[in-house]
């Protein structure tokens, strides 16, 4: 496989990736006229993306088997309540990924 | 200038730490399939996704068509169409940055720009791009290190990529003390479960969102009337 191979699927995914990004911009963002329905999806959908991409950070983590998904659900249950509690961002986060480290290397 | 990196950096460190590590293993993945540093460099530099650059190493390995290229890039990036909704009353009279802003909406920077408040004082414009400018910043290097450097790296990593999940589980939480309804967060959870349980882990996200904005526009009458927020959002300063 060449470079000239490699270039074009950079390419490929670059212009596939930004046409998917710029989107919403190509067909709503008109000024006064972008329809209210897509100004209130755009305002509901973050919360329910953050909580949707917890759930896609840890798919492949396996339930039924190993560790049954325990390191994970009780680090992502510390920064939450660490979080809900102190509300400092580096504090929730580092704390939460030094213990899933300290676990899943010791496991 | 100064002054604004000061103000935002301690909120993408985090992602620093994410975007290193995550990029380091991008790198060294390209690099064992017999692409150096610098495809590492153009890669990140262009394509700026990294689950699908992740993807990309595979592909190359396999000598895919373009057209499989494609396709599967335009599935796992799905979900980036539903991002700039969100965007396109904040990014208006970003101007020339605008282009950049659109190209740089990552999951992470999605999330920091949709969960953390502008600093008081900061225009909105420079927190969106100093954010967008550093998270690239972050996950070139780490794509360039792993390329160049990553099977020297002399401490066990394992685990590291748990800063995602974390980041986007206290964001979570910033939501749900920002906005009054919880019902989308809940939502967001209850649908995506639902769509690993049945699509498996490999297909959930295009059910999972197609399903989430039809439920959340059947809610409409529901959530559209008293949007505003709860409490004040926080000051700078209570974060790190």
């Amino acid at each position: 496989m060449g470079d000239r191979y490699i270039i074009m699927v950079c390419a490929v995914m670059a212009i596939v990736t930004l046409l998917l990004r710029a989107m919403p911009f190509i067909l709503f963002d008109h000024g006064d006229r972008t329809p209210k329905w897509i100004l209130y999806l755009g305002k509901v959908l973050p919360p329910a993306i953050m909580s949707m991409l917890v759930v896609f950070c840890l798919r492949n983590v396996d339930f039924l088997g190993g560790s049954h998904g325990i390191p994970e659900l009780i680090c992502v249950g510390v920064a939450m309540a660490l979080h809900a509690w102190k509300r400092n961002t580096l504090l929730s986060i580092g704390i939460s990924t030094v213990l899933y480290m300290i676990i899943v290397q010791n496991l | 200038m100064k002054h604004i990196i000061k103000q935002v950096f301690p909120k993408t460190v985090p992602v620093l730490a994410g975007y290193l590590s995550l990029g380091i293993a991008f790198g060294l993945l390209l690099q064992s399939i017999g692409y150096g540093p610098g495809w590492a460099f153009i890669m990140s530099l262009l394509v700026y996704a990294g689950s699908a650059q992740f993807l990309a190493v595979e592909l190359l390995a396999a000598g895919s068509t373009l057209l499989q290229v494609a396709l599967l890039t335009f599935l796992i990036n799905f979900r980036h169409l539903f991002y700039g909704l969100s965007m396109i009353e904040r990014y208006r009279g970003t101007g020339i940055r605008k282009a950049y802003l659109i190209f740089g909406l990552t999951d992470e920077t999605y999330a920091l720009l949709t969960g953390f408040k502008v600093p008081e004082g900061m225009r909105d414009r420079d927190f969106y791009f100093a954010i967008t400018i550093m998270h690239h910043c972050y996950w070139i290097c780490g794509s360039v290190i792993g390329a160049a450097a990553g099977s020297v790296i002399p401490f066990d990593t394992t685990g590291i990529d748990f800063v995602m999940t974390a980041l986007f589980a206290i964001l979570v939480v910033e939501q749900w003390k920002t906005n009054s309804k919880h019902l989308p967060a809940i939502l967001g959870f209850a649908i995506t479960i639902g769509a690993l349980i049945i699509f498996g882990a490999d297909n959930l996200l295009i059910p999972t969102l197609i399903v989430l904005s039809f439920a959340l526009l059947c809610l409409r009458p529901v959530l559209d009337k008293s949007e505003e927020t709860k409490e004040k959002p926080e000051k700078e300063g209570a974060h790190g």
